[in-house]
């Protein structure tokens, strides 16, 4: 029998489930790095996990609490200039999957992690900004974006584009001339959205357990677009979430 | 070739009022104290500079230092925003901030490009977002040979770039290991450097994969251990999570942050 699980460690199940073995992640902290190393310790051993900080196929033993955590140094194949990540290995297009998360995402997977209110000059909420995202979104040859979903979150428009997902829809990443091919997934508390391939737009595709369509049309701020029988996905095993609980606890330890 | 100063003496010849300045460090290395003593000395005008704005630019800003903010990111890393950073965008607290924004590509080239003596910097990048329309740094330019339109940004070139290593020598030739961002970078796109270091020895243990900084492209430096508390130094010291949380309390609240600022000595100098 499976033991019984939060929506959040779904989600983070079902991001690491995303990733294959053998491939190259560029991650970022928070959700993505959990569900990268919870991937490394599962199915995927020989998952490359690159850094923004300049560490390359880092394997930390615990989770680490920033991009530019020790552990990450300390058991890299290499530490790098930042310059370096970014032109040497992420603008050509050598990193496999790119894994990002916003305050606001629209349903063309546009980002904003920048302000929340129209004016720019006079925002709202200032948020930290876009850090790597810009670039991760347009060279990463497939984007996973991990974020909680509610009304607030998934908006009909985002108040300001940080990073591009489909534009306006279908044929605007190659108008722009993005090399990668988007965010082929968002991974929320409540479901997996993916585009449509003949508008881009995102629908939802498979519910977590537990989740009805309603719900999650309810914590969408757009008319949400849904498959003809969205799957519901397969509770996290006994030892992803075995080996989820046991991340979490070296960055709950090191809190204390 | 680099003079050995004291960090006070440092501050007070190499940085001046109206300066455009840049404390680096990627989570790893962050010359906090140098930033401290800048709010202590009571700098004002400045323009900031730093793809990762944290704590020590929260401080700075704060206690109004600051006129200008060029960066990438601004956050408190594992932790959540930059509470002073929000205050000063959104309420112009304690006056306003301007603020020139871009992506830690755009950042981390035109660190390169100061470094490299060239007007400015290309990259494949920005493309369809709403950041250049932001910024007059971000304009695109057409490759001379395939007619491609990349993003042009310009050279960063500041008066005064500060960071910390672990180490230097008694000649002042520097040697930084572990993650070490765009440190070279800066010394070299500055017109000023300032280099703390944990530690001055007398003669430096080459290590795999460090960063040396040869004493004739570096200003000054100056011995403080502890220096990029409560971020750390490899092998000298570890991240001092707990203060990185602490601060989200501390500078959530005016009062609260000024309360602070007195009690660490610094208020008197910055009194705005």
């Amino acid at each position: 029998m499976t033991e019984t699980f939060t929506a959040d460690e779904m989600m983070s199940v079902a991001a690491a489930r995303s990733l294959t073995n053998g491939s190259a992640c560029f991650v970022g902290i928070g959700l993505p790095s959990t569900a990268a190393n919870l991937a490394r310790r599962t199915h995927a051993p020989e998952l490359v996990l690159i850094y923004e900080s300049g560490t390359l196929g880092a394997k930390p033993d615990r989770l680490p609490l920033s991009i530019g955590d020790g552990v990450l140094a300390d058991t890299a194949d290499s530490v790098v200039s930042v310059p370096e990540i970014f032109n040497y290995w992420l603008q050509p297009g050598r990193i496999d999957f790119g894994f990002l998360g916003g305050a606001q995402i629209d349903k063309f997977g546009n980002i904003n992690s920048t302000v929340i209110g129209g004016d720019y000059a006079d925002p709202k909420v200032r948020l930290p900004g876009a850090g790597g995202a810009p670039e991760i979104a347009a060279s990463c040859r497939e984007v996973l974006v991990v974020m909680r979903q509610s009304t607030r979150s998934f908006v009909e428009s985002v108040d300001f584009v940080s990073s591009v997902g489909y534009g306006a829809g279908k044929g605007d990443r190659e108008r722009l001339g993005l090399r990668g091919r988007g965010p082929v997934k968002v991974i929320t508390d409540l479901g997996i959205m993916e585009p449509d391939p003949e508008t881009c737009e995102l629908t939802l595709t498979h519910l977590s357990p537990g989740a009805d369509v309603e719900q999650v049309r309810a914590a969408t701020g757009w008319d949400l677009k849904v498959v003809a029988e969205p799957a519901v996905q397969e509770a996290p095993s006994d030892t992803e979430l075995r080996v989820l609980r046991e991340l979490k606890a070296t960055i709950e330890g090191d809190k204390a | 070739m680099a003079r050995i100063l004291t960090l006070s003496e440092a501050i007070a010849e190499l940085v001046a009022d109206g300066d455009a300045i840049a404390l680096e460090g990627f989570t790893h290395l962050i010359p906090v104290a140098a930033g401290r003593e800048i709010i202590r000395q009571g700098k004002r005008e400045l323009t900031l500079c730093r793809m990762t704005p944290d704590i020590v630019y929260d401080q700075l800003i704060g206690a109004g230092c600051a006129r200008k903010l060029v960066f990438s990111w601004g956050g408190n890393p594992g932790v959540g925003s930059l509470h002073r950073f929000r205050d000063a965008v959104q309420h112009s607290w304690p006056r306003p901030l301007e603020i020139e924004e871009h992506s830690h590509a755009g950042m981390a080239n035109r660190y390169a490009a100061g470094a490299s003596g060239l007007p400015f910097a290309i990259l494949r990048g920005y493309t369809g977002t709403d950041l250049p329309a932001q910024t007059d740094s971000i304009k695109t330019v057409t490759c001379p040979f395939t007619g491609e339109e990349l993003a042009a940004v310009p050279a960063l070139n500041p008066d005064v770039g500060i960071v910390h290593a672990q180490q230097a020598d008694r000649e002042g030739n520097v040697q930084m290991w572990g993650i070490t961002g765009v440190q070279k970078e800066t010394v070299l796109a500055s017109k000023r450097s300032l280099v703390t270091v944990e530690e001055i020895v007398d003669e430096l243990t080459p290590r795999p994969g460090s960063v040396v900084l040869p004493n004739w492209a570096v200003t000054a430096v100056a011995e403080v251990p502890g220096g990029a508390h409560p971020s750390y130094a490899q092998g000298y010291s570890e991240r001092d999570n707990a203060y990185y949380q602490k601060w989200d309390a501390i500078s959530r609240d005016r009062a609260e942050f000024e309360s602070w600022l007195d009690g660490e000595g610094l208020a008197e100098r910055s009194a705005r």
